[in-house]
């Protein structure tokens, strides 16, 4: 009886302990600012109809992705990524908003993206503007974009992480392109919890 | 006669005692070939040096960052980037504002590219490889650490 005494009260700070271990502040799958600025505001044309502006999304966390409706490949697979987290969020999805802007103002207005965009999640709003005031919004976020000819047309080679704003509007991290909707999951709930 | 029984006993002594060596030493061997690698950081540092901006500037190729980072999953698997300069800079992936750092943890043995325009190539690779298996590649890996006297 003493030695099963002795074993539990040995054992149970080494419990307390793992599990406290384990229970340490969880951290982000993507890459994490420390500390994290305020996000750079912006006023675009949006594809619901409206100005696209990060104000207006907070209390949400916002997923901030740059691309194009010509993209053949990184766009479509990074906005299903995001249609599949915001799916797998439930009803924690009202509280996530993904925000597409574009890098190819010349093609994309906001009925373009309206419908390019309603093929993911009509959930999802677009932003174009001018040339200037997309370069000018890219320059603030460290994104890249540059038009590359491809045979009669062009590509725009670009930036291909998405930038999580948290509710109260500081950019907290960068998910690199090619994660799994599991690791969007995990972060927005994370900072959902915040 | 008595020279015979201490010879004898010594004997017994050494033989006990390599006996006792050898299995320390199977010990040792068995703990460095399947004990978890438990490093102190799993953080790869990389640091913008105050003035970096400026030496730019002046002209000085200033190469903070390399083309390609290499990771290993377990040990080294978290590319921490941080500015000490007094402006923003593109440093990797990430605008990174001054004083403030950038941590991105890897979880999946790939290679990554990122647009970097820090970079004369325009981009940045990061190599994440496997960590050690258990067993022989373990205990090789810890040699090596242990040979080049490097803290993990």
């Amino acid at each position: 009886m003493s030695f099963v005494r002795f074993a539990v009260t040995l054992l149970i700070p080494v419990w307390l302990a793992a599990a406290a271990a384990a229970a340490a502040t969880p951290s982000l799958k993507a890459g994490a600012f420390e500390p994290p600025r305020q996000a750079p505001d912006f006023v675009l044309r949006g594809s619901d109809g409206s100005d696209l502006t990060l104000g207006r999304y907070r209390g949400k966390v916002v997923l901030l992705s740059f691309g194009f409706t010509h993209c053949p490949a990184v766009c479509p697979t990074t906005l299903a990524t995001l249609a599949q987290a915001r799916s797998a969020l439930g009803s924690a999805a009202d509280r996530v908003q993904v925000v597409f802007v574009t890098v190819d103002p010349e093609r994309d207005s906001p009925a373009q993206l309206k419908s390019y965009l309603a093929a993911f999640d009509a959930g999802f709003v677009g932003g174009t503007g001018k040339p200037e005031v997309l370069a000018a919004m890219r320059r603030n976020y460290g994104v890249v974009a540059e038009k590359v000819p491809v045979g009669d047309s062009y590509a725009v080679d670009h930036t291909s992480s998405i930038f999580l704003i948290d509710r109260e509007g500081r950019l907290s991290a960068l998910m690199p392109y090619g994660r799994d909707a599991k690791d969007f999951v995990h972060d927005v709930k994370l900072l959902l919890a915040k | 006669m008595r020279d015979g029984r201490v010879r004898a006993g010594w004997r017994t002594f050494a033989m006990r005692a390599s006996a006792l060596a050898a299995a320390g030493l199977v010990i040792a061997l068995a703990w460095a070939a399947l004990a978890p690698i438990e490093p102190a950081s799993r953080d790869q540092l990389f640091e913008i040096p105050p003035g970096t901006w400026a030496r730019r500037m002046a002209g000085d190729k200033v190469e903070i960052l390399p083309d390609t980072v290499r990771l290993t999953l377990g040990i080294k698997d978290v590319l921490l980037l941080r500015n000490l300069d007094d402006v923003p800079q593109v440093f990797g992936p990430a605008l990174i504002m001054p004083g403030q750092s950038f941590r991105l943890p890897f979880e999946v043995a790939s290679t990554y590219s990122f647009a970097c325009t820090a970079h004369a190539k325009g981009a940045m690779s990061v190599i994440v490889e496997p960590g050690p298996a258990k067993g022989w590649p373990t205990l090789r890996w810890r040699t090596l650490q242990w040979l080049q006297r490097t803290p993990t």
